[in-house]
């Protein structure tokens, strides 16, 4: 059992208990002792954190680790360790690995590599369907017990009306939330970018946001009927979030999340980066109108949680042509400072909000333990430096992947420290 | 003649360019054409130098009019297409081109399926590139010697009304022409069935209309597009004889353009698709003129990319 840490003279802000000041905090035996003036253990390791903010621990709802299969890209341990670097405390990681995670030995497996690597938290997500194919349920009983905290088969989205509804029904008997990747492939055609003027002018093909607000439509329908928890993937357009809020003012049990890039980033980026394949994701980068609304929704509380979609890939795999590339971006590294910096600073967000999107909200999303510094909860702490300047490298991250939409942006704010379950894992 | 008046080592489109680099790209061509009525085609502009044609699409006038074009500047040529080469071995496009790199030329010319591709090549080589079509983005040799053509009949650019019809959507003609001519102030009206017009192309600085008749009156030039067939499985329109009944440039459609209305299509042509063959063939087509026109365009291009020595003096 590691020595007790007192945190001292930081700027606790933990919206789960209403808290923000100036107080110590004294984590022992894994768990949160005690938040205000507790006196410090003679045995007790001292963190100084005057001027820095103490949040509970980062949680990120959704990152590729890529083991098992793509270890060239990934690995649990490096994953893990760039999680910690970037301020989480705690990592969700989605089934689509080769194998896919869709039984409780592939989930025990990945957990076991996550325990071994000592860094963040891994909460394991478990395929909805045997090998995301969509046609037979996975077995969500056994990949709970063996450590999954919800069920998706991202990247795909589950087209099938009645085996939504079923998987909903499973999941909700089991305690699992649904996680879904909302797009209508018949709409979107797999196209590499959003479909706009930017398109046009580009020559590209475009998925139009109707793609994605069909399927979250449909999504939210099926929740009601099956009374299903459900949570929408990196939501990416003003379309789709509008039909989240009037779920969510019918009091359809509907979560949702939004990734750093979406809030930060539009279209015009595939156009000024001259066909950058670091601006190719899916959902892809939307127009300036969505990017609006997405801000103003996560800041009065409309948006649940800010989600990485960290996806990894092999700098050989990312240097081709954009339309021949893969999907998706590093971000466990940078999301945290980017919200920070380029919402939080301005006052876009207020730092409440910020500490809650991190933290107590996506917690909430997947019923998981962390996301506050009550007395009992588990020691999961985020220190934040707010004025340290720096500039994005990807060369220098720990994710063994450099595909960052973000390289080379100047930062103020970062994550100072990590610690989880009462162990410092990363400290800047 | 003035040296390297062109602020990049590359063509990528006709987007980046300005007015004055598209009417010195023209102007360079006006005097390339002189080059092609000579006994002997070749001057030695650009000997000594290396320019390699890379070729992932099928293509025959572009192929050959670069091909023309480098030998008549006495440039070396070095030719790579697609077929038979180490990309059906699933080479990579950056380690084909690296491997070139590795044979020192001075520019690359390419064409390929995958738009963006020539600005992957400009941001990995030290080498000049030429985009001689990039996907549905642009095709800007292709826009300047449309342009030439119109200039050699009218004189002007500034104020004609242009009239481009056919498939816009999987186009890449459309887009460099769309800012060649709207930088150069033309009016351009972009036409087709709602399936093949892209998104939100109004933007770009045109009109856009489905109406091909109603859009056909004070139209100084009919740009005809060839409808790309075998890009669209039978989704985007029904049939052949039902778009030429809509779309299909006949005499008597001609006859409610400008009555100085020039016809023209960047081929290859499809007789009886999108153009009458009675039109392809009359008087008022210049599609032969644009064919010329592409070997003086792109000896401009390359000479100007290049910066090539004077050969007045020894010719």
């Amino acid at each position: 059992m590691s020595a007790p840490i007192w945190i001292r003279g930081g700027r606790v802000i933990d919206p789960a208990s209403g808290r923000d000041g100036v107080a110590d905090v004294l984590l022992s035996d894994g768990v949160v002792a005690e938040v205000g003036s507790p006196p410090r253990p003679s045995a007790a390791e001292t963190v100084e954190a005057a001027g820095l903010y103490v949040f509970p621990g980062f949680i990120d709802l959704h990152a590729h680790l890529r083991e098992p299969g793509r270890e060239d890209a990934e690995t649990v341990a490096s994953g893990l360790a760039a999680a910690a670097a970037g301020g989480f405390a705690a990592v969700c990681a989605m089934p689509n690995t080769n194998p896919v995670n869709d039984n409780g030995a592939i989930t025990d497996y990945v957990a076991s590599r996550a325990r071994a690597a000592g860094a963040a938290r891994l909460h394991p997500i478990g395929a909805i369907t045997k090998g995301q194919r969509g046609e037979e349920l996975a077995e969500f009983d056994e990949m709970k017990a063996a450590g999954a905290v919800a069920v998706s088969d991202d990247g795909m989205w589950l087209a099938d009306g009645s085996m939504l509804r079923r998987a909903l029904e499973h999941a909700g008997l089991v305690g699992l939330t649904v996680v879904q990747h909302a797009e209508d492939a018949t709409l979107s055609g797999g196209a590499p970018m959003h479909e706009g003027a930017v398109s046009t002018r580009l020559g590209l093909r475009g998925q139009p946001a109707a793609a994605e607000a069909a399927a979250v439509a449909r999504d939210v329908l099926v929740a009601e009927l099956a009374r299903g928890r459900l949570h929408v993937a990196h939501l990416s357009t003003a379309r789709a979030l509008g039909i989240v809020r009037s779920a969510k003012s019918k009091g359809i049990r509907v979560t949702c999340e939004v990734t750093p890039h979406h809030l930060t980033l539009t279209d015009g980026e595939v156009a000024r980066t001259g066909y950058s394949t670091n601006a190719k994701m899916n959902p892809p980068l939307r127009e300036a109108s969505d990017v609006e609304a997405l801000v103003a929704a996560l800041a009065e509380g409309a948006i649940d949680a800010v989600a990485t979609d960290h996806a990894p890939h092999h700098p050989d795999d990312k240097a081709v042509e954009f339309d021949r590339a893969p999907f998706g971006v590093v971000g466990l590294e940078t999301a945290a400072a980017v919200v920070f910096d380029r919402l939080v600073r301005p006052g876009r967000l207020t730092l409440a909000r910020f500490a809650e999107v991190f933290s107590a909200g996506p917690a909430r999303c997947f019923g998981l333990p962390g996301g506050s510094l009550a007395a009992g909860a588990p020691a999961d702490v985020t220190l934040f430096d707010p004025s340290a300047a720096w500039r994005v490298e990807p060369a220098s991250f720990r994710s063994l992947s450099r595909n960052s939409p973000f390289a080379g942006w100047e930062l103020t704010g970062r994550p100072a420290a990590t610690i989880v379950g009462g162990r410092i894992v990363w400290r800047a | 003649m003035t040296k390297a008046g062109l602020r990049s080592k590359d063509l990528l489109g006709i987007e980046p360019l300005s007015p004055e680099e598209i009417a010195l790209i023209l102007d360079t061509a006006e005097s390339m054409r002189e080059i092609g009525r000579r006994p002997i085609k070749k001057v030695p502009a650009l000997r000594g130098r290396m320019v390699a044609n890379l070729f992932f699409e099928a293509s025959t006038r572009t192929r050959f009019s670069f091909e023309t074009a480098e030998r008549w500047l006495s440039a070396d040529s070095l030719n790579f297409a697609a077929r038979g080469s180490s990309v059906e071995k699933g080479e990579s496009l950056l380690d084909t081109a690296r491997n070139l790199q590795a044979m020192s030329p001075d520019l690359i010319v390419i064409r390929h399926g995958s738009p963006g591709a020539p600005h992957f090549l400009a941001r990995h080589l030290r080498a000049g590139v030429v985009n001689a079509g990039d996907g549905a983005h642009e095709h800007p040799t292709q826009a300047l010697l449309d342009a030439l053509t119109i200039r050699q009949r009218f004189g002007r650019i500034q104020g004609l009304r242009v009239l481009i019809v056919g498939d816009i959507a999987h186009s890449r003609v459309v887009r460099s022409n769309i800012w060649l001519l709207t930088k150069l102030g033309a009016k351009v009206v972009v036409c087709g069935p709602p399936t093949l017009l892209p998104p939100r192309i109004g933007e770009m600085g045109v009109e856009e209309t489905t109406d091909f008749d109603a859009a056909l009156p004070e139209s100084e030039v009919v740009m005809m597009l060839r409808m790309q067939l075998e890009r669209q499985g039978g989704a985007l329109y029904p049939s052949v004889r039902e778009y030429f009944r809509r779309y299909g440039l006949t005499a008597e459609r001609l006859g409610r353009a400008h009555p100085d209305a020039i016809v023209m299509h960047p081929g290859p042509m499809n007789r009886g698709v999108e153009i009458a063959s009675d039109v392809a063939d009359s008087p008022r087509a210049v599609i032969l003129d644009q064919v010329a026109n592409g070997v003086a365009v792109r000896m401009a291009v390359l000479y100007l990319l290049l910066g090539g020595h004077p050969w007045e003096a020894d010719a």
